[in-house]
Formats: structure tokens, C-alpha cells, sequence
């Protein structure tokens, strides 16, 4: 089997369905809420790498600027996410998403 | 030679986030996310991504790991207890959703539904695209480029309210 000159744009579509599916089930499978949050970050990429691998696809560069928008909206909802987490813990002294299962503190 | 390294880089990103989520040891988990977003990079840089690949190692293997692995230090989180029939039963009903959208998505890609053709074009020689990012951004997405730093003075302004907490307050209530 020879290997294409270049880096086919299923492939790229392919890895990021796959780290897409590995995201969901890191949302579905842990209880800790960090390595939710880090399986959201693992999805967050997979949307940012078919960004990539259309704007490659397209021979346009809009993609890699939307890819940079959501690095941002990333940042920003991690610094969020995590203060929301560490406030859980001074609350509750668990960050288990199903020990937590109350609106009211 | 591209493909080969798209494979070598893509092996990484796949066992570095499955190492992500199947550790029990948070910090291990955090360090093998690093591992798949540094190579992600790398897959950047092969997809003439030159600006997106510095960002993605600054961005998210430096400011954003270095985050969580500071709150799961301060938390002091030991190794997670998974035991007990409830999350046995909840972990396999996980898998089996997981299992079922594997499925879903992979008849998906079989149809080539969105995919297009295969694009192997030989890219222009230039070194980085920085220059013509910067330049797309100040002019035709400068709004929205503009409208981030909003986003960013909001997180910042969210993170420092939600992290106070309660009992330290003393500000508004």
C-alpha cells in the first residue's frame, strides 16, 4: 500500500470524528467533573481540526480564523469552568458530578 | 512522507486522549492531554496551520493545562474510586452510547456525506501564514476580533466572582 502524496481530507475528517467520539465518551463514561472538562476540550479540537482540514480542503484561510475564534471562547470557558469547579469543591468537598445532585447549596 | 507523519502524529492524538479519559490519576490524565494537543499541533503544522499550531502549543498546552493542572493540585485530588454496581452499570451504558455513535458516525463517513474529494494539492512554498492571517483578521473579521476581548473581560470578570465564593465574600451580598 503506497501512501498518497499529500494528507487526504477523509483522513483528517476521520481522526476528527474519532477524537470527537473520544470526547463524548469521556463525558459519558467519568464522574470526575475535571476530566469532563477535559473531554469538552478534546471536542472543542476535533470541531478546530475539520476547521483546519476544510480551510486546507478550501484553499481559504476563514477557517483557520474561525479555529482561532473558538480557541478563544475556549480559554475563556475553561477560566470560567474551572472557578465554577473549585468553587463545587469549597461547597461540597467533591468534584463527582453525581454527588452533586441538588440546585439548592 | 506527509501522510506517514499524519499517521504517526494522528496514533499519538488518538492514544493520548483515550489515555485522557481511561486514566484514574487526573494529573496523568492532564499530562496525556498534553500529549494529544502538542500533537494536534503537529498536525497543523502538516495542514499549513504554521499560526494555529504556535497558538494551539501556547494556548492550550501552556495557558489552559497549566490551569487545570493548578486547580487539581489545589483541590489535591486523589486517584478517582470507581467502584459500586450503579457506576459499573452507568460506565457500560456510557460505552454502548459511545459504541452506538461510533457506529452512526462511521456509516456517516462511508456515504462521504460532507466530505467532498480528496484534496492531495501541492501547497505554495511560503513560510507560515501568519501574515496573511493577521491581515484577515484586521480587516474583514476585525468585529468579531474586536467583540473576543469582550468575551475575555467577561470570563475574567466571571472567574474572579465565581471563584471568590461564598464564605470570603462580602462584596454585593
Amino acid at each position: 500500500m503506497s501512501l498518497p502524496a499529500g494528507i487526504p481530507l477523509p483522513w483528517v475528517l476521520g481522526l476528527s470524528g474519532v477524537l470527537f467520539l473520544i470526547g463524548v465518551t469521556g463525558v459519558l463514561v467519568r464522574r470526575n467533573a475535571i476530566i469532563m472538562f477535559m473531554s469538552i476540550e478534546l471536542m472543542l479540537n476535533a470541531a478546530n481540526l475539520a476547521f483546519v482540514g476544510f480551510a486546507r480542503s478550501m484553499q481559504s484561510l476563514d477557517g483557520q480564523i474561525f479555529v482561532f475564534f473558538v480557541m478563544t471562547v475556549a480559554a475563556a470557558e475553561v477560566a470560567v469552568g474551572l472557578a465554577i469547579i473549585v468553587n463545587l469543591f469549597r461547597l461540597r468537598e467533591t468534584v463527582f458530578v453525581d454527588e452533586v445532585d441538588l440546585l439548592k447549596g | 512522507m506527509t501522510a506517514a507523519l499524519f499517521l504517526v502524529l494522528a496514533a499519538l492524538v488518538v492514544a493520548g486522549a483515550l489515555m485522557t479519559i481511561l486514566n484514574r490519576n487526573p494529573v496523568a490524565s492532564a499530562m496525556f492531554l498534553v500529549l494529544a494537543l502538542v500533537s494536534l499541533a503537529g498536525i497543523y503544522l502538516l495542514l499549513h496551520a504554521e499560526f494555529l499550531a504556535l497558538v494551539q502549543v501556547i494556548v492550550y498546552a501552556g495557558a489552559i493545562m497549566v490551569l487545570f493542572l493548578f486547580v487539581i493540585m489545589y483541590l489535591n485530588l486523589k486517584t478517582d474510586i470507581e467502584t459500586g454496581v450503579q457506576i459499573a452499570l452507568r460506565r457500560g451504558v456510557g460505552w454502548l452510547l459511545t459504541a452506538a455513535l461510533g457506529v452512526m458516525g462511521f456509516l456517516l463517513f462511508r456515504r462521504m456525506w460532507g466530505a467532498g474529494p480528496p484534496s492531495t494539492l501541492v501547497p505554495p512554498p511560503d513560510a507560515g501564514n501568519t501574515k496573511a492571517i493577521g491581515e484577515l483578521l484586521y480587516t474583514r473579521y476585525l468585529f468579531p476580533f474586536e467583540l473576543t476581548s469582550l468575551v475575555l473581560l467577561a470570563a475574567i470578570v466571571g472567574a474572579i466572582v465565581i471563584g471568590q465564593g461564598r464564605a470570603s465574600g462580602g462584596s454585593g451580598r
